[in-house]
């Protein structure tokens, strides 16, 4: 009777197991559509490859600030993807030691400091005047190819992944802009780049533009 | 497209960011090989009449824009050519066709010295462009790589020769794809106050050459000696410099559009009023530190207007415009600041911000 049971409770939890495996299998665990796009939307294929491919790109991970909980730093999803928290004032990022350690990051992980500056994650979300709000499609697309600001400005910093976003298809890419399209807007102006303090080597020789000979 | 550069802290700036994403991934935006069918020496494109290029071939016509863009200070000269029996199709005064074939060189002088002259040509596959740099001694210009490149003025000045998409970054902001020959630019009605003026040579083209030489067709009788609607000779000036220098991205028709941020203009009264209301009294997407609502221009203020700060700035993350140009424009900023300090139709423009 013992070994019957054994038996039995061996063959229901292999059940349950290759059960869950293939759940996992069909059905991602990650929340995909988080945050809760707009309910006319939420529907629309193109909005839910976009927060796949959202979630799954990392996109929160810079542009959604961190917040401590008791199981460490969260995602604070009341504010996803809006990039640098406005009321956030960054003191002056540290000067790196002599040596390889090169790159500093805020507790957000929306402020990062580098031989380039001092970068603030963007706001992503459709707000018209902080956020992607009057951005189109195609200014999505063109910053992502060209890895410049709106297709046609300045450099998009690090640590932005540009390079990796620029693999994607235009479709994969209209996704993407759909899915941030359809998500809360928040009204959060991030701070511009900053310059870096120093110079980054003393020998560079200084030679005037055109105009100052 | 224009560029200049020095080795400051800007560049190794920015010389930084492009090796982090460098050391990172691969190439960015890896296009088409667009260059492909482009000669690879500027003789060869048809600029030349003779080998070194002394001489400027007979069907390449010169022309200089009444409000030169800002090109950090470098002399420029401008030609263009179109093919034998065509003309250009100026039914739409504001977005004139040229035919297959056409084709624009500006040359770029530094120092005295022909440093760079860059290309553009409409293909049957669409407009190409190309940069050609001369040797030291002037002889000969061979074409660049689509990375661009830096070019050697002397030991003291460097030149940036401008990648094929910053080429385009500037010019496919509006249909066609041409800066500084349109209708306004070539109007025979020059603006006297335009910051940067080239005397027009006599040899220029202008409309009513194009008309002369039959060169041009769909262009209405009266359209020669068109002018910018103001209602002050300081604003006339100030808004060619805005459309030359700014026009070419921030216009209702182009990619960056929904911004809604219009600063092409024409000869049309509306249009003017377009570009006011899209500046006075219109919160700025850009906010410099420490500011959370300053307007793209404030009536009667300046100092408290985002156009002025991004064109007094050089810093590349701020700066506008974005690329190609290292160096403040002194004086198209005296005058856009003039403009909006004293304007009087500027300053009773009634926006109510968006």
């Amino acid at each position: 009777m013992k070994k019957q049971t054994t038996i039995t409770t061996f063959a229901a939890l292999f059940a349950c197991a290759f059960a869950s495996a293939k759940t996992m299998a069909a059905e991602p665990k990650a929340p995909l559509t988080k945050p809760a796009v707009d309910k006319s939307k939420e529907n629309d294929p193109r909005v839910k490859r976009g927060g796949y491919l959202v979630w799954f790109g990392g996109c929160h991970d810079c542009h959604t600030p961190l917040v401590m909980s008791a199981d460490g730093p969260l995602p604070d999803f009341s504010r996803a993807l809006s990039g640098h928290p406005e009321q956030m004032q960054m003191p002056p990022a540290p000067t790196p030691p002599p040596g390889p350690w090169i790159v500093s990051a805020g507790a957000t992980l929306t402020a990062w400091s580098g031989p380039w500056g001092t970068s603030f994650t963007a706001n992503l979300t459709p707000d018209k005047e902080t956020g992607l709000g009057s951005w189109t499609p195609e200014m999505f697309i063109a910053t992502m190819r060209t890895g410049k600001h709106m297709g046609r400005g300045r450099k998009l910093l690090p640590p932005m992944p540009v390079q990796n976003l620029a693999g994607l298809s235009d479709e994969d890419l209209r996704a993407v802009f759909a899915f941030l399209q359809a998500i809360p807007p928040v009204k959060n102006r991030v701070p511009q780049p900053l310059p870096p303090p120093a110079p980054v080597t003393a020998s560079t020789k200084k030679v005037a533009p055109i105009g100052q000979n | 497209m224009t560029s200049s550069l020095a080795l400051n802290r800007n560049t190794r700036r920015f010389a930084w960011a492009a090796l982090c994403v460098a050391v990172v991934g691969r190439p960015l935006n890896a296009p088409a090989d667009t260059q492909a069918s482009l000669p690879s020496t500027l003789v060869q494109t048809g600029l030349c009449a003779d080998p070194a290029c002394a001489r400027i071939a007979d069907d390449a016509l010169p022309f200089s824009p009444q409000y030169p863009l800002w090109s950090d200070g470098a002399d420029k000269r401008r030609w263009f050519s179109l093919p034998p029996g065509t003309k250009i199709d100026a039914r739409h005064a504001d977005a004139w066709r040229f035919p297959i074939g056409t084709k624009f060189w500006k040359e770029f002088r530094v120092s005295g010295r022909r440093i760079e002259t860059r290309y553009i040509t409409r293909a049957k596959i669409g407009w190409q462009f190309g940069a050609y740099v001369w040797n030291s001694d002037g002889t000969q210009a061979r074409l660049v790589s689509q990375q661009g490149t830096t070019a050697h003025v002397n030991d003291h000045v460097r030149h940036a020769v401008p990648s094929v998409d910053d080429c385009r970054a500037c010019h496919e902001g509006h249909e066609p794809p041409v800066l500084g020959f349109s209708l306004l630019q070539l109007s025979t009605d020059r603006d006297p106050l335009a910051p940067h003026a080239e005397p027009r040579r006599e040899s220029d083209v202008d409309v009513a050459q194009l008309r002369v030489r039959g060169l041009i067709k769909g262009l209405s009788l009266d359209a020669d000696a068109i002018r910018i609607a103001a209602s002050t000779p300081t604003e006339r000036a100030a808004l060619g410099y805005l459309h030359a220098n700014c026009g070419g991205c921030h216009n209702s028709t182009g990619p960056l559009s929904s911004l809604e941020l219009f600063l092409m203009s024409s000869s049309r009264a509306s249009s003017t009023q377009q570009t006011r209301n899209s500046l006075f009294g219109v919160t700025s997407h850009f906010q410099p530190a420490g500011q959370s609502h300053m307007s793209r221009a404030t009536p009667g203020r300046p100092e408290l207007s985002t156009l002025v700060a991004r064109m007094r700035s050089r810093d590349p993350f701020a700066q506008m415009p974005p690329l190609a140009t290292q160096l403040v424009d002194r004086e198209g900023l005296a005058l856009i600041e003039h403009w909006i300090a004293t304007d009087p139709a500027g300053i009773t423009t009634t926006n109510k911000g968006k």
